[in-house]
């Protein structure tokens, strides 16, 4: 236990090397030193799992915040949530520190690339390790910085710098929903400790609307797990280098909300027309993200289109109560994701930053490793049993069947369709001919072990990543759910599911079928997507994401930038100042008629004295001699 | 007999290099602002076991005196008075102004008027100070400034004495009212008579010492002289104004507003509090399209000190103890942020964004510490910007919640214009000015890399500042109940 404050503290050191000693530091060192933090940590964090008595324990740090009755502690918890957090944080991300090794060895900023990953491991682990709702507030912003680090990690490009800005504003639209709804919790309970509050939640100790204060903090998990309205930042945060991708905008950071919300659960669970919003929320935004993704040529875009709609499936899990479920799909996520997006970056890397699939094609024979561990990812994300995928999607399903059936009808929905884009990525780009150019093909190649190894790991989790929570059909013993249960409420899982009923077999053939209508179309017709000026009709609303970007930019940022230049030129110059100058005229001008009387005639002045020492006599007479 | 040369040893040098103009005045002005520091930390260290006081008779017969006090809330405003102008000092480090020991003579005499107005414990010594600290800044913008520097100063500076017009009336009308056959100016026997007005009384007075202390900080509709006071004086002049003297407007409401005029507060205080939220988002939505780094910087002071005074009007302890830290923190940030620019300035002759981009090609280190000192500014977790606007905004909610939810929109804007001018200043491409910038010079990093530091430990370690001041603040608020 007393290494625990390594775990975060080893990134936040590595960060500092790699920091200040960039860009003297040779490559080699400086990704061996970026490297061993998140490595010891996730050594740290095992030790921790495997030693865990099942007791939540509360380790103060320091004082932090202390004003009057106010105290804010840096405290850590650690119990059976934050334990998992730590083991998806360090494990996946030293898979990716590794792959980065090999992926960023070309770049300039090798260095500073480590150092900002570093950083971001610690914010993540300071978000998940807080004992109250600051210090995990801490971590949420201080993951939306590196983020904002990362996607703008090119800096040149300024488009690539828009990206960054965007998601960063867009995160912090969201966190203040966040701290307004910190302010409520301090206003009722007079801390932010989860403990005090969750007992004094459950013993009904408290005053205020609690769905106010969860719908607040929803607001705040919005903008972080890109979901509707907040989402629009997400795929453009694909412009980051893709390990980044593949840590942040899949594995870690974007799960925060989900994370946040189980926390939280005491709370959220006396706010079932909050819990209902989230569902509802989560399955826009699942189908949502779904449909786009159907029509994306951009290897990377289909992904960040896919991880917005995954993230929406376990906000729906959420919303149905069912949090094992969620968190079960969080970590299988973690893997097949990063999987697909580490996949889809050496992709990228041989095929000289090509990320279009539309110059794809054959990719199977001249790198092996990615193509069968991509297949692997795209299987898991489509819910193909036995691999990791189904177990935890069909419990998100099989919970909302029970909750409301229009919701799992909806959701089975965007199931088919997730099949069916995933496939049709992995098909385009590793089946049929290369449609790249004569240099392209000449440099393929399968990439160094750095990067193969990960993704190795990474397929093995994705492909048995669903034995942490078997159900006991498939003769497993439900350990997540087991292991979470001290942290839950007891109702809302889903029993045994039956294959053989409509709630089995469904989500099945979602699964299935569009994945062979992806192989035929893709595969057998050879069909490859048009070119961007050919695309038309409703096709082209949904490949310009529905105009959703436009949208904002017409009721948001134009108007504010109107406003700006409105207060600015005719209120602040024309109104006010005028008004101030105006002041300052009317005295120049009574100035100068008032200095008339001073003719320079002497008899007047001696006139003007006389009267005026009369007057003052009279006056200061009249009040002594008449009281 | 410390405070007494805490409050005149700058002027003493000061004096000295505006007479014998020495040659090597930087070198004389950065001695004397350090020897300021540490004298000024060693009150502070004293200060923290129980207040430090001095008094001598200045007019006995008008019941005032020279006294001069350092409890939690001064000290606050003296330690960062005394650490911030050491920074200023070294700014201007291998500058080849003409008549420098004049420049640096003003800027030590700026800052006895400054530490005078904290330390006083005399209103009209406070009123005194509050008057003076404008001659040396008048003459700072008025001499070594920009474009149509006369007309702007001239406005600045008679716009800021109107104000104080009202405040001086005011306050002579409370002191007649003081008991004893001379009267008295002493800021506690002020509260205890004031106490005894009437609400309406209150609410008058309540006006005509916020009308000063508004027009100096500025809050919103009186901001008009600030925008373009602070881009036309030079660099250091407006290091002064934004990192130092605004905060004799918001000390000015804590000091004296918050303890004499409890009613007053309570009738006028939730107007006050709406015209500085206003200026919150008024000030953050103008600094978006700015075209100017310097001004973009000044409408962002604008929207940061609007924060603080409707904070110190909701009159809580948060309110108080985060303005305090906020005063501390935008000083630190600001004087930053405006050297950056400056430090733009100097190499590409513009301030101009859209001239901009690519400087971090060229210096690593700038970019770091300009990015860590915008962070601060826009009050990200763990730098000392939040500390601040934490409180503030938990005051302000907890007063009323719609406002506090409209000033809570600061965090977003705040990120709105300043990530723009990192990106358009740092980022992109090279453009004309930009190419061959050089790379940052030793002093110039001796002033960046301590400041950003300081972003980063104020917040880690708010409770040093916070458990200074709380004391203090406890007793204020108790005239205040």
């Amino acid at each position: 236990m007393s290494l625990l404050f390594l775990i975060p503290l080893l990134p936040l050191l590595g960060f500092a090397i790699n920091g200040l000693a960039y860009p003297k530091l040779p490559k080699q060192i400086a990704g061996i030193i970026g490297t061993i933090p998140p490595l010891v940590a996730f050594a740290l964090s095992l030790q921790l799992f495997l030693n865990f008595d099942g007791q939540a324990q509360i380790l103060p740090i320091a004082d932090w915040i202390k004003v009057g009755s106010l105290e804010i502690p840096f405290a850590f918890q650690i119990d059976q949530l934050s334990i998992l957090m730590l083991l998806v944080i360090t494990g996946v991300g030293t898979l990716i520190h590794v792959y980065s090794i090999g992926y960023m060895s070309h770049d300039a900023g090798f260095g500073k690339f480590f150092a900002f990953l570093n950083l971001f491991v610690f914010f993540m682990l300071i978000l998940v390790l807080g004992a109250n709702f600051t210090v995990l507030f801490i971590g949420w912003e201080g993951v939306g910085l590196c983020s904002y680090l990362l996607i703008g990690f090119w800096n040149q490009k300024n488009s690539y710098g828009d990206a960054a800005r965007k998601a960063f504003i867009m995160n912090r639209i969201g966190d203040l929903g966040f701290l307004v709804g910190i302010f409520l919790l301090i206003q009722d309970f007079g801390t932010t400790d989860y403990q005090t509050i969750f007992t004094a939640i459950k013993s009904g100790d408290y005053t205020t609307d609690l769905s106010i204060i969860a719908f607040c903090l929803f607001i705040g998990a919005m903008g972080k797990s890109a979901q509707i309205p907040l989402f629009t930042w997400l795929p453009d945060a694909m412009a980051g280098p893709t390990p980044v991708s593949a840590l942040i905008h899949a594995a870690t950071m974007v799960t925060a909300g989900i994370y946040m919300v189980i926390r939280a659960n005491a709370l959220f669970e006396l706010s079932p027309e909050v819990l209902h919003f989230v569902g509802w929320i989560g399955l826009a935004t699942a189908l949502l993200g779904a449909a786009i993704g159907l029509f994306q040529n951009d290897i990377k875009k289909v992904l960040a289109y896919s991880t917005v709609s995954q993230l929406g499936y376990m906000f729906m899990g959420l919303g149905a109560s069912a949090y094992t479920a969620s968190f079960f799909h969080v970590m299988t996520h973690a893997f097949f994701k990063a999987l697909l997006f580490l996949g889809a970056g050496s992709v990228i890397h041989a095929m000289s930053d090509e990320q279009d699939i539309r110059r794809m094609g054959g990719l199977k024979s001249k790198m092996p490793i990615t193509f069968i561990t991509f297949m692997l990812g795209t299987i898991a994300i489509a819910g193909i049993p036995p691999f990791a995928g189904f177990f935890s999607k069909d419990e998100i399903l099989a919970s909302l069947y029970h909750h409301d059936p229009i919701m799992w009808g909806l959701a089975i929905v965007g199931s088919a369709l997730t099949s069916f884009y995933m496939f049709r990525v992995f098909i385009l780009t590793f089946y049929g001919e290369f449609r790249g150019t004569e240099k392209q093909a000449h440099h393929l190649h399968e990439s160094p072990i750095t990067m193969t190894l990960p993704l190795i790991i990474l397929a093995v989790f994705s492909v048995g990543g669903g034995l942490i929570n078997l159900p006991h059909f498939a003769g497993g013993n439900e350990f997540l759910a087991n292991w979470l249960a001290p942290l839950l409420p007891e109702a809302g899982e889903a029993g045994e599911v039956n294959f053989l009923s409509l709630e089995g077999g469904a989500p099945l053939l979602a699964a299935f079928l569009p994945a062979f209508l992806a192989i035929y179309v893709f595969g057998m017709q050879k069909s490859v997507p048009s070119e961007d000026a050919e695309i038309s009709g409703i096709q082209k609303v949904i490949y310009h994401k529905f105009y959703i970007d436009e949208l904002y930019d017409m009721l948001f940022v134009k108007p504010i930038a109107f406003l700006s230049n409105f207060f600015f030129q005719v209120i602040d110059f024309l109104v006010i100042d005028l008004f101030v100058e105006g002041l300052g005229r009317f005295v120049k001008y009574a100035s100068s008629e008032f200095r008339r009387a001073q003719t320079g005639n002497v008899g007047i002045y001696l006139f003007c004295m006389v009267a005026a020492i009369v007057v003052i006599l009279f006056v200061s007479l009249k009040s002594t001699i008449l009281p | 007999m410390y405070l007494l040369f805490i409050l005149l040893f700058p002027l003493l040098i000061g004096s000295a290099l505006l007479i014998f103009k020495p040659k090597n005045a930087f070198a004389i002005s950065l001695a004397a602002s350090i020897i300021e520091l540490a004298a000024t930390a060693f009150v502070l260290q004293e200060a923290s076991l129980s207040p430090v006081s001095f008094s001598a008779p200045w007019v006995a017969e008008a019941g005032l005196s020279f006294s001069l006090y350092v409890d939690g809330i001064s000290g606050v405003l003296i330690g960062l008075c005394a650490l911030l102008v050491p920074f200023i000092v070294a700014t201007t480090a291998n500058t080849d102004r003409a008549n420098n020991s004049q420049f640096q003579g003003l800027m030590l005499a700026m800052q006895t008027a400054l530490m005078g107005a904290f330390l006083a414990k005399d209103a009209f010594l406070f009123y005194f100070f509050f008057e003076a600290s404008l001659l040396p800044i008048y003459f700072l913008a008025a001499i070594y400034g920009g474009e149509n520097k006369n007309a702007i100063t001239f406005k600045f500076f008679v716009y800021t004495l109107f104000g104080s017009l009202f405040f001086l009336i005011a306050l002579v009308y409370v002191y007649l009212l003081t008991p004893g056959e001379f009267h008295s100016a002493d800021i506690e026997v002020l509260y205890q008579t004031a106490k005894g007005l009437s609400a309406d009384q209150q609410g008058y007075l309540f006006a005509a010492f916020f009308l000063a202390f508004a027009i100096k900080m500025p809050v919103f509709p009186f901001h008009t002289w600030q925008p373009d006071t602070y881009t036309v004086a030079p660099a250091q002049g407006t290091m002064l104004l934004s990192g130092i003297m605004l905060k004799m407007g918001t000390y000015g409401v804590i000091r004296l507003v918050l303890p004499m005029f409890p009613l007053g507060v309570a009738t006028w205080g939730l107007t006050a509090s709406i015209l500085s939220v206003i200026g919150v988002i008024y000030g953050s939505i103008i600094a978006i399209q700015q075209k100017d780094a310097k001004r973009l910087l000044a409408y962002s002071s604008f929207a940061h000190v609007g924060l603080m005074s409707a904070g110190i009007l909701s009159g809580s302890i948060e309110g108080i103890q985060g303005a305090l830290y906020q005063m501390l923190s935008h000083g630190i940030n600001i004087i930053g942020l405006f050297f950056v620019i400056e430090i733009i300035e100097r190499r590409t002759k513009s301030r101009e964004i859209a001239q901009l981009g690519g400087i971090t090609q060229f210096s690593y280190p700038l970019t770091v510490t300009f990015v860590i000192l915008s962070l601060g500014s826009v009050a990200l977790p763990l730098t000392n910007g939040f500390i601040g606007e934490f409180l503030l905004l938990k005051s302000v909610f907890d007063q009323n919640l719609t406002l506090g939810i409209i000033a809570g929109i600061t965090i977003i804007l705040g990120a709105v214009y300043t990530l723009r001018l990192i990106q358009k200043s740092m980022f992109g491409n090279v453009s004309r000015v930009t190419a061959d910038f050089a790379d940052l010079t030793f002093a110039e990093k001796a002033v960046l890399i301590p400041l950003s530091a300081l972003v980063i430990l104020g917040g880690i370690f708010p409770s040093t500042v916070l458990g200074f001041s709380e004391p203090a603040v406890q007793q204020l608020i108790q005239w205040f109940k």
